[in-house]
């Protein structure tokens, strides 16, 4: 392992990859990754693997929507099949307060040049046959919204970058992050210590404890997620379906099994990643609510990760105030890995001091100080 | 056993792919797992897991006791939707337990 680098990321999800690919591809090749565990370990690995660009902010739709066109170029670029499909994605409307959000969703969207639009309840069966569609008064519909493989893009990404010089650390977790007076100067590993001036932390809900290693408070809050697979069976439909008032969203993987997750309001914060009864149970009501004819579908498996929350559903991204050199990737709200192929194409620019195409300031963490947010209300 | 004798009969993994991944690296069941399906099929690496245990240690020197299984997850064996909703009308008997895929 390298003594010192221009750049260490803490984290080898699809962030810290897709970074350290990025910063590589600029000229910025002096970087090392280092990873607790294997690589999308984490959030990355467990997430449902959805792509959306159907969001109530203007800050997540624009930086869905650049992400959609640059995972469409992913696999020429980086030579990896990351199997990205844009199967679409379909928000169900149970109630005038939604069906009011919605519209302003879609105009703020439409705004933006995205395809999406209203669809009533028998198209939305016909997008998804076998949905039960009863208390539907109308869906959204976004025909270039998807899903790709979070392995395959982030292996893609790693492969990628260490053709281009980067190091990748694994099983190598990050026991101290060193500073003098307010400035990064290393970390320090069970394999050794790494002196660098910039430090990224890209660790998902693991953000919190590496931030405050620093000293750094993030007002992110880790919470667990369950999600669950059924068997295979003969692909019927393409779409992700989303129902907030449910608070579930499923699709159909190319290989068949149906893959779904549901938030529990109930989730208490914390690092608890176990599996549950009670999720398994619950979820198979809500899916057979919404999906009756699957009910001798067999579940195959379930797993949980977390989400990193942040107030405002919104990434905390860039430098902070506090400690020079320290860089935030984190804070994702449940939606890192869709949103990453912009993400890391904006960090990379502004550590390289090129020139942004998309204005991130607002995703500053001194937002937070300023009171100055408005939620993403689009989350499950 | 040659390059095409089929390891994980769930997801039709081949020995060849496994030397593959194993040269080009992923020297863990979890690593493997993810880039391959291993373990991800109707089964859930009943079959396969031990296999590739011993594939690992053979190709990379370790001792089989040195290599790590992945996380057990549930459920154990694959169980109906309706069974778990807890609806009556779910005919849990009429396929086989823990059948296979379609």
């Amino acid at each position: 392992m390298k003594k010192q680098a221009s750049a260490v990321i803490i984290g080898g999800g699809v962030s810290g990859c897709g970074l350290a690919y990025c910063l590589a591809r600029r000229g910025f090749h002096d970087v090392v990754v280092l990873e607790r565990d294997y690589l999308a370990s984490g959030a990355t690995g467990r997430c449902g693997g959805g792509i959306r660009q159907q969001w109530s902010t203007e800050e997540n739709t624009r930086l869905a929507m650049e992400s959609v066109r640059l995972f469409g170029q992913l696999d020429e670029e980086l030579g990896f099949e990351t199997e990205f499909e844009q199967g679409g994605y379909l928000i169900l409307a149970y109630s005038e307060e939604e069906v009011e959000q919605y519209k302003k969703n879609v105009a703020m969207q439409q705004g933006l040049g995205l395809d999406v639009r209203f669809v009533d309840a028998q198209e939305a069966r016909e997008i998804a046959p076998h949905l039960n569609t009863d208390g539907v008064l109308c869906a959204t519909y976004c025909p270039g919204d998807g899903s790709a493989n979070p392995f395959f893009v982030t292996q893609a990404y790693a492969e990628a970058a260490k053709r281009l010089g980067v190091e990748i650390e694994l099983f190598t977790p990050v026991t101290e992050i060193l500073t003098r007076g307010d400035r990064i100067a290393g970390v320090v590993t069970p394999r050794g210590r790494i002196d660098t001036p910039l430090v990224v932390n890209a660790a998902g809900g693991d953000s919190v404890p590496l931030a405050r290693m620093t000293g750094l408070d993030l007002p992110i809050v880790p919470t667990r997620h369950e999600i669950m697979v059924t068997e295979p069976v003969d692909p019927f439909f393409t779409t992700m379906v989303i129902s907030f008032r449910h608070g579930v969203y499923f699709r159909q993987e190319k290989r068949g099994g149906i893959i779904m997750g549901y938030g529990d309001p109930e989730e208490k914060p914390g690092y608890n990643i176990d599996s549950s009864l009670k999720f398994l149970r619950a979820m198979s009501r809500k899916i057979l609510n919404l999906m009756p004819a699957l009910h001798q579908v067999k579940v195959v498996r379930q797993w949980a990760g977390l989400y990193d929350s942040t107030p405002d559903a919104l990434p905390i991204l860039g430098p902070v105030d506090q400690v020079e050199g320290f860089i935030q990737v984190n804070g994702f709200s449940g939606h890192g890995f869709m949103l990453a192929p912009k993400v890391v194409d904006l960090l990379a620019r502004m550590i390289t001091g090129q020139e942004l195409d998309l204005d991130i300031d607002r995703l500053h963490l001194n937002r937070f100080q300023a009171g100055d947010i408005s939620r993403d209300l689009s989350v499950v | 056993m040659d390059e095409k004798t089929i390891i994980c009969r769930c997801e039709d993994v081949t020995y060849g792919q496994i030397i593959k991944a194993i040269d080009e690296g992923f020297t863990t069941l979890e690593e493997i797992k993810r880039m391959l399906r291993c373990g991800m099929g109707a089964c859930q690496g009943r079959t396969c897991l031990r296999l590739i245990s011993q594939i690992i240690a053979e190709r990379t020197g370790q001792s089989i006791h040195e290599i790590t299984l992945p996380t057990a997850r549930p459920p154990a064996m694959p169980i109906e939707l309706g069974v778990l909703a807890g609806k009556a009308d779910s005919a849990a008997g009429e396929r086989e337990p823990g059948g296979g895929p379609r």
